[in-house]
């Protein structure tokens, strides 16, 4: 019998649908991979393994009839950023110990609608705060990705590090994702698959454990452009209970892969060349252009001037924020509590115990650029050159730009312990930060392997709402450059 | 600009945040880090630009002020560490 667990989510529609194998028997293979592998990937902080039977269970049922949703009967993890009734949500931080939302997210509960299976939910950087997956309180994300003939563990990029490994590594058939300057995008990079941030306000932020709420999106990460279509259509939607929920109906995704790109005019940035920058990072640029040239598409160079002020107003921007939204965590409604002489002793004590040191770093800078004599001199600058950020980009798009390439990543993925200064670790962010800082949707596909064999992801960029456009670009390059498979190590 | 260990110290108070000196400077270190990194924007010419407030532009969406969910006390107060009758439990506040 073929594996299972090597199926996109297009082909194991067709074989639920066909009734080729059952979802009981899809769920129990990456079950069974999980059971195996997730001691050295460390992907899932929790399964839900009586869950996803029951959930397979009741899609066969509606299978056997022929009914059932898009994504009827397909297994998927679930980043522990968003609630799930009943289920461990806790950011992979230790203030939220204990904490199992009684309400579920707008995002996992359009899934379960559509009729996907929970196999449990996954490690991330605490609150979504880092580049490596070495944040999270429940340890280190390892990528199933390896240098030839290397026994290094190297990070899966983050904060989205679990779903990244867990989708390389055959732990599930997709995985939901966030990203406020680059979670989903740059894992995606790291571990050879897909990931896409579509446009802010797309995916309702409700149910979802906030970090920077001007900046924070759903996305998914997947095998495919195709799959993370299917995903994005069933993840997405308008939503009272999130204000920034935009009023647009959700376009079917998957209609665009496999149309053509002639005519369509790809912008190349000049600023996103950054001194330093690896050969290779360049060459698999120029690669993509030349594959974009030879498919039709016109190729034109862009200037977005203000690209190197997007990282450090990111930089104040998300902490400021975060420090606000973060400031619920006192020990009182939810979560860890540390006692103390009085009710501040207690949530000094709490917050000193509950958060990791990135979080505390973040909370502070926030906590210093937003405090009194500050505001204008960084917070309100910030904001006035996030401005400047995404008026570059509006001046691309009146000139007829369709979307943009550039790298996803200035590197390709690294050790844990290699960076431990948080400058040099937020650089990791350096071409995806601006997406996020403008609220543009953006697509990493996997493009090619560097010289110790390990993936690089290409970067599309597209004008608001228009993520249909990056899914038929991001095909174009996925046919091109073929897929990419970590040789198996683990389990 | 850069920070001092006393004014981490204040800022930490203000996080709510508790502190020992040695974590204290060694947050000075790293913040001033961060900052020194930020100082980079003061190149950028701001003169008469506008503070973005949100990326999309749309007017805010307006609901019905009515009620819509309630009663849910149990459900409110089922993660608190401490509680009591649907009353969340902290240390005495007021003598």
């Amino acid at each position: 019998m073929t594996d299972l667990t090597k199926l996109t989510i297009a082909e194991a529609r067709e074989g639920l649908k066909s009734k080729t194998f059952t979802s009981l028997e899809l769920t129990e293979a990456f079950l069974a991979n999980i059971e195996r592998a997730n001691a050295a990937l460390n992907a899932y902080v929790v399964v839900t393994d009586d869950k996803a039977r029951d959930m397979a269970k009741a899609s066969d049922e509606k299978l056997a009839k022929g009914e059932g949703g898009a994504l009827e009967g397909i297994p998927l993890g679930i980043k522990d950023l968003f609630a799930t009734k009943g289920i461990h949500t806790q950011a992979c931080s230790h203030i939220l110990d204990g904490f199992q939302p009684p309400y579920e997210s707008t995002v996992t509960s359009n899934l379960w609608a559509d009729g996907a299976v929970m196999l449990g939910k996954l490690n991330m950087d605490e609150f979504a705060m880092g580049s490596s997956n070495e944040t999270s309180y429940y340890g280190n994300v390892i990528n199933p990705w390896r240098k030839k003939g290397s026994n290094t563990d190297l990070v899966p990029g983050g904060s989205s590090g679990g779903s990244a490994a867990a989708v390389a590594g055959r732990l599930c058939m997709g995985a939901t994702a966030t990203d406020t300057g680059g979670s989903i995008r740059q894992p995606a990079a790291f571990t050879g698959t897909v990931g896409i941030k579509p446009t802010y306000g797309r995916c309702s932020r409700w149910g979802i454990v906030a970090f920077a709420s001007s900046l924070d999106q759903a996305g998914p990460i997947a095998h495919t452009v195709r799959d993370s279509a299917i995903l994005l259509k069933s993840m997405a939607s308008v939503d009272a209970r999130d204000t920034t929920s935009v009023d647009i109906a959700v376009p079917d995704y998957e209609a665009a892969i496999g149309q053509s790109v002639k005519g369509l005019k790809i912008g190349i940035p000049r600023e996103y060349q950054v001194d330093g920058m690896p050969d290779e990072i360049n060459a698999l640029w120029q690669q993509g252009i030349d594959w974009l040239r030879t498919a039709g598409a016109e190729i034109v160079e862009i200037s977005l001037p203000h690209t190197k002020y997007a990282l450090p107003a990111y930089y104040i921007v998300a902490p400021a924020e975060a420090s606000s939204n973060l400031a619920r965590y006192d020990g009182v409604r939810y979560g860890l509590r540390v006692p103390g002489k009085d009710i501040v002793d207690m949530y000094e004590n709490t917050r000193a115990a509950g958060f990791g040191e990135e979080v505390k770093r973040r909370i502070l800078i926030g906590t210093y650029v937003l405090s009194a004599g500050y505001y204008d001199a960084y917070y309100l600058k910030a904001q006035k050159v996030r401005t400047l950020i995404k008026r570059d980009f509006d001046l691309a798009w009146a000139n007829g730009v369709d979307a943009i390439l550039t790298p996803a990543t200035p590197n390709a993925a690294f050790a844990p312990g290699e960076i431990t200064d948080p400058v040099q670790m937020y650089l990791n962010d350096i071409f995806t930060v601006t997406v996020n800082m403008a609220g543009l949707p953006g697509i990493s596909v996997p493009a090619g392997l560097n010289s110790e064999g390990l993936p690089l992801g290409l970067q599309l960029i597209g004008k608001p709402f228009d993520e249909a456009t990056l899914f038929k670009v991001g095909q174009v390059i996925e046919d091109a450059a073929g897929r990419f498979e970590p040789e198996q190590w683990w389990g | 600009m850069s920070v001092d260990t006393d004014t981490v110290k204040r800022v930490a108070r203000l996080a709510r945040i508790k502190i020992n000196d040695d974590q204290a400077a060694k947050m000075t270190g790293e913040l001033n880090e961060i900052l020194g990194f930020v100082e980079q924007l003061d190149e950028v010419d701001i003169d008469g630009i506008e503070p973005l407030t949100s990326v999309v532009e749309q007017t805010m969406k307006k609901r019905q002020d009515g009620v819509t969910d309630g009663d849910k006390a149990d459900d409110v107060t089922a993660n608190a560490p401490a509680s009591e009758d649907h009353f969340f439990m902290v240390p005495k506040v007021v003598e």
